[in-house]
């Protein structure tokens, strides 16, 4: 049986439980050697058996010996967890690059043709580079299967890279709490072998099927899945984290506007300042600051689809 | 000094008649003993409190999705179990119950050196607590940032950061004045003939932690003014919508609250340090190693706050420098244990309920010490990091390490605090409960950690579930045992038997004072002889 995670699906897994392995035998070597060393003493040296206690103040060497030897065993697991961490921080040039997205509560992964998915396609045996940003708070992606981990923070550009070595879907957590759907902030990592990979990231006509539509009201929807609008709008009229979009358009909300509440009708120009600049109106009732912008993700013609759809929640 | 003709050396502490009556008696008590039991009895109410969030949280992860609260509660939850058991619990801990209570008469002196000041800071503690779960408990959002308060979320909640680090602050000052007032205390007043080579290891342990309390603290006071900074004048520290940067709230955070972590179990490891003698009949193995490895844990300890953010984007050399330190800090560890197990070599051991606790805390402590190597090394962190894993390791040392060495400590010095003895049967199944259940408690997250759950997590999935339903478990069997401790105990110190005054055969000066205590604790200031010393058993 092996106790971490069982897919081992990267370049850094080896070296990484190799980590793991060495630390975790020398600990449990101690463990069982040290707890049998004191329920021993503790029989043998009882006072029913041992009346009299020898009265002994230390030993130099003893304590030279047991300073040594764990010394070089620390050391050692030093190295381990160095050697197997210090490749993670240089990503080799012709990497596969990837922007992550992370927001309350959910990743979107975007590539440079434009695709934007919500599962994370990688191919095979190719190094990838993820590049990491968050649009409010601190976010971590974690794909276990790969050995990796690393924050996702607002205002810093990190990164985070992988070759993948095995096919397969495999789980990705956002292991930095992040707010009421933390637990819910997970995706999957599927890896197919390059040829796959290639058709589906130039195959336009699977982006066109992907995106199978009878109307802009349904491509509204999907965009709005795709960002994670309903993480915190919901559909049915419950409150979350937002106003819920149903009945919302073409009805009267009071909100806050610089301090001062006034009246306003929900229409098309409403909805897209409250997507472009979330703090100016906020709607009575709810906090300021917790939507960001989404200027540069969505475009007009986004805009114009999501209303759609807001239209037929009534 | 003379004895003052009108404090009476026949009535106890607890007995005592002074200028106020009732409750005013103690709340208004400079007496380090009712100063200490008002600490044991302030922390116990809070602790109590914490354990039945801890329970709550429990209980809804026994099964995936929703067992009794929303996502929304458990958060909460999770951040007022966080808060209370970190600020109120850990950070007094054991220096400001049997610190204040033992501190001066295992030195020898009748009170600390500073009493009034000793009494402010119980209550300067009261007003920190007070602040804290106010700020927590009515801000404009649920509380739900963690005990952490990372920025940028903490900001953005509604959460109250203000109030609540100015109570975290205020907290800290109260463990600040204890810590000045302790090491003025071992300075100065330690019994004639009493060298700092034959101070016993209780007091040097609170030595240690002092130190770390009164350089550690303002920290806290750096960090509060800098959110005020941000809070009221928009100049932006910590927040990136204002320029500034979330990690640099990190470091602050953990400058002092790693710190915080060692206030804690050095007086955890102090106190091991003086029962396992006792009930070995021998003198510890290796006495000045250990006061030198007391040092050292409190010296590098202060300097291995970043082994928390190995995934947060620290650069590479910050890194595996905070690595090495978190290594280094282990060898001192180590050692202690080391002398521990020595010191019952060829001891006469008397297996009492304060001996149990004190060799199940050094197999627990063992647990979360060589799980600490495991989020030590950078590779096996990177994997680790914010996983269930941590909790277990954390526990294991925080709840483990300490809250074994506090039963241990207070089974030990029970019959001389409350003159009576309590009943050992009950004692020990109380124990063996708890035991059982907190291994069944904390032991499944590390399986749950290495399997790639992450931590603060609400709801999990199917793969996780097994270990998480042992987890539960674990949690009923060891409250069970906590009741059966306390209610032993509580029960004891009314209707015991009457406890002689040294029922252990110990030779430090506690055991040679009347149980309980005089006011005063000694008739005659004690002094040690050519070959007195703490230790020295024939």
């Amino acid at each position: 049986m092996y106790i971490l995670a069982s897919p081992q699906a990267s370049n850094f897994v080896a070296d990484v439980d190799r980590a793991f392995i060495f630390i975790l035998a020398v600990s449990f070597f101690f463990l069982i050697g040290l707890t049998a060393v004191m329920i021993y003493f503790i029989f043998k040296y009882n006072r029913k058996r041992h009346p009299k206690a020898v009265q002994i103040k230390g030993s130099n060497w003893l304590e030279f010996t047991w300073t040594i030897i764990p010394t070089i065993l620390v050391l050692i697991m030093f190295y381990y967890g160095w050697a197997g961490w210090k490749p993670m921080k240089t990503a080799p040039d012709d990497s596969f690059e990837i922007t992550v997205v992370g927001r309350m509560w959910n990743f979107t992964f975007e590539y440079d043709n434009g695709r934007r998915t919500d599962t994370l396609f990688v191919p095979k045996d190719q190094p990838v580079k993820l590049n990491l940003r968050s649009m409010d708070v601190i976010h971590s992606v974690y794909i276990p299967a790969f050995r990796v981990k690393e924050d996702v923070v607002p205002g810093s550009e990190k990164f985070m890279w992988f070759t993948p070595t095995n096919e397969g879907i495999y789980e990705l957590f956002c292991t930095e709490y992040c707010g009421l759907q933390h637990s819910y902030m997970y995706n999957w990592v599927k890896v197919m072998p390059q040829e796959d990979f290639n058709k589906w990231y130039t195959d336009t006509t699977q982006q066109v099927a992907s995106a199978e539509v009878t109307s802009p009201a349904a491509a509204g929807k999907r965009i709005m899945t795709n960002i994670g609008c309903f993480a915190c709008h919901s559909i049915d009229g419950s409150k979350i984290i937002g106003p819920s979009f149903k009945g919302i358009y073409g009805h009267e909300v009071t909100v806050k506007t610089d301090g001062s509440e006034r009246t306003v009708t929900v229409d098309d120009e409403y909805i897209k300042r409250s997507i472009y600049e979330p703090g100016a109106d906020v709607v009575d009732g709810f906090n300021q600051g917790l939507m960001q912008s989404y200027r540069g993700q969505l475009s007009d013609d986004d805009i114009a689809k999501i209303t759609e759809y807001l239209k037929t929640l009534q | 000094m003379q004895t003052s003709s009108k404090i009476p050396t026949d009535v106890s502490y607890l007995e005592y008649k002074g200028k106020h009556k009732g409750l005013k008696a103690w709340i208004f008590s400079t007496d380090h003993k009712r100063i200490g039991l008002l600490y044991l009895y302030s922390m116990m109410t809070l602790f109590l409190v914490g354990v039945v969030l801890g329970l709550a949280m429990k209980f809804e992860l026994i099964a995936p999705g929703k067992t009794i609260m929303e996502a929304k509660d458990y958060n909460a939850v999770f951040t007022v179990h966080g808060v209370i058991m970190i600020f109120m619990i850990v950070i007094p801990g054991l220096p400001a119950v049997f610190g204040n209570f033992m501190l001066p008469i295992m030195i020898g002196a009748k009170d600390v050196a500073f009493p009034k000041l000793n009494l402010l800071s119980w209550w300067v503690y009261i007003a920190g607590a007070f602040l804290v779960i106010t700020s927590v408990l009515f801000g404009d959002g649920s509380p739900d940032t963690g005990w952490t308060f990372y920025a940028p979320y903490s900001f953005k909640t509604g959460a109250n950061m203000l109030p609540a680090i100015f109570g975290a602050f205020v907290l800290g000052f109260s463990s600040i004045l204890t810590g000045l007032n302790f090491i003025v205390t071992m300075h100065r007043m330690r019994a004639p003939g009493m060298t700092w080579t034959k101070m016993p290891l209780f007091p040097w342990s609170l030595y240690g932690t002092a130190w770390i309390q009164l350089l550690a603290t303002p920290i806290v006071g750096i960090t509060l003014v800098l959110v005020a900074l941000e809070r009221i004048f928009g100049i932006g520290v910590f927040d990136p919508a204002l320029g500034g940067d979330p990690i640099l709230y990190q470091h602050l955070f953990w400058i002092y609250s790693h710190p915080a972590v060692y206030v804690m179990i050095l007086p955890a490891m102090g106190a091991i340090s003086e029962i396992i003698p006792t009930f070995s009949q021998k003198h510890i193995f290796g006495y000045k190693v250990l006061v030198v490895s007391t040092l050292a844990i409190a010296f590098v300890g202060y300097f291995v706050w970043g082994h928390h953010m190995f995934t947060s984007g620290m650069s590479g050399t910050a890194q595996y420098t905070f690595s090495i330190l978190t290594f280094l800090v282990a060898i001192p560890s180590a050692i202690k244990v080391f002398n521990w197990i020595s010191t019952m070599y060829k001891g006469s051991i008397n297996v009492q309920t304060p001996f149990y606790w004190a060799a199940s805390f050094i197999f627990v402590f063992l647990i979360g010490g060589l799980s600490g190597l495991v989020v030590g090394a950078l590779a096996t962190n990177v994997y680790l990091h914010d996983t269930a894993f941590v909790v277990g390791h954390f526990h294991f040392i925080v709840f483990g390490g300490v809250g074994f060495s506090f039963f241990a400590a207070i089974h030990y010095w029970f019959p001389k605090m409350f003159g009576r003895m309590y009943d050992t049967t009950w004692a020990n199944i109380g124990w063996l409960i708890f035991t059982i259940g907190f291994l069944a408690l904390y032991s499944p997250m590390f399986y749950l950690g290495m399997q790639g759950m992450p931590r603060r997590y609400y709801d999990y999935m199917e793969e996780f579930h097994a270990a998480n339903i042992l987890s539960t478990l674990g949690s009923w069997v060891m409250t069970l045992g906590l009741i059966i401790v306390i209610i032993n105990l509580f029960r004891s110190a009314k209707n015991g038997p009457i406890a002689e005054a040294n029922p252990w055969n110990g030779k430090t000066l506690e055991w040679t004072v009347p149980s309980p205590p005089p006011l005063e604790n000694f008739d005659e200031i004690p002094e040690y002889k050519e070959h007195d010393g703490p230790y020295e058993y024939q």
